[in-house]
């Protein structure tokens, strides 16, 4: 199980690293996906057998297919290729990469000052200990969670429609709000 | 089950968080950027499997579902955005839409 967990996070790594810095949107899902599967694999080596089906499911299934269909939608092709070429030169990635690099360095000498606590090699975390606690001393959580899924469906369905023409002669007629609109 | 050290969990979790952060520091499509979010929101996540499973309590696994709640919420709106800022601006650049002026 530990060579699992080593080789995931190996694959983990090189897939986010290969999406972040990609050059085709599509591309870049694709190694998020892979990114997401070595991250549930290592959910499951650390006695998260839920956690990996959610991770699978939402992350990699639910998540990515809402970026797949906006890159869809946007109809992205070589010529968004050539864009991030230009807008993403080498030189650009130094300064961020740096400051980046100097936090983690800081993370990971604050972790190995203490002494090494090994993981417990016992068996998984069972899904009734997940449901009874999630449902018992973090149901508040749980609901506040359910408000903030409907204000983000709310916010995502207004954000999104497209106006209609009379809809927009309807603003014309309310200066206040066509002042707000381009 | 693995038996790992939890520096080493914790350890690729901080990785995947600074790959992440250095993603939104640098790119200019803003696709690229709520990638790179999701991204951070994914090894924040995985901090708190770390930490659950060292304790073996299942607090860090609940936590990691109100993570996973609020990035598909946050996904949701920002790919809205996203749709908007196309269809206004007609281009993905987000230096584009930095005059906070519609």
């Amino acid at each position: 199980m530990n060579a699992v967990y080593y080789i995931s996070s190996v694959v983990a790594v090189v897939a986010t690293v290969a999406a972040v810095t990609g050059l085709n949107a599509v591309h870049s899902l694709l190694y998020l996906i892979v990114s997401f599967l070595a991250v549930a694999l290592i959910f499951f080596t650390l006695g998260a057998p839920v956690i990996a089906a959610l991770e699978v499911i939402i992350y990699a299934g639910a998540i990515i297919v809402l970026f797949i269909f906006v890159v869809m939608i946007l109809n992205l092709g070589d010529v968004a290729v050539e864009q991030e070429k230009r807008w993403t030169v080498g030189k650009m990635w130094v300064g961020p990469a740096l400051l980046a690099l100097v936090l983690m360095a800081e993370l990971v000498y604050v972790l190995f000052q203490q002494t090494v606590h090994h993981l417990p090699g016992a068996g998984p975390i069972q899904p009734q200990d997940l449901g009874a606690t999630l449902f018992g001393p973090y149901m508040l959580g749980v609901e506040l969670a359910s408000m903030v899924l409907l204000a983000g469906l709310v916010g995502a369905y207004h954000l999104g429609r497209r106006r209609q023409p009379d809809e927009t002669a309807q603003e014309r007629q309310e200066p206040v709000d066509a002042g707000a609109r381009r | 089950m693995a038996s790992i050290p939890m520096e080493q969990g914790l350890l690729l979790a901080g990785v995947l968080f600074a790959i992440g952060l250095t993603g939104v520091l640098v790119r200019r499509n803003i696709i690229f950027v709520l990638l790179s979010l999701e991204v951070m929101l994914n090894a924040a996540g995985l901090a708190f499997i770390v930490a659950g499973y060292r304790w073996g309590q299942p607090d860090g696994q609940v936590l990691f579902l109100f993570v996973l709640t609020m990035a598909a919420a946050e996904v949701s709106v920002g790919l809205a955005l996203v749709l908007q800022l196309h269809r206004v601006f007609k281009t993905l650049d987000v230096d584009v839409a930095s005059r906070m002026r519609g």
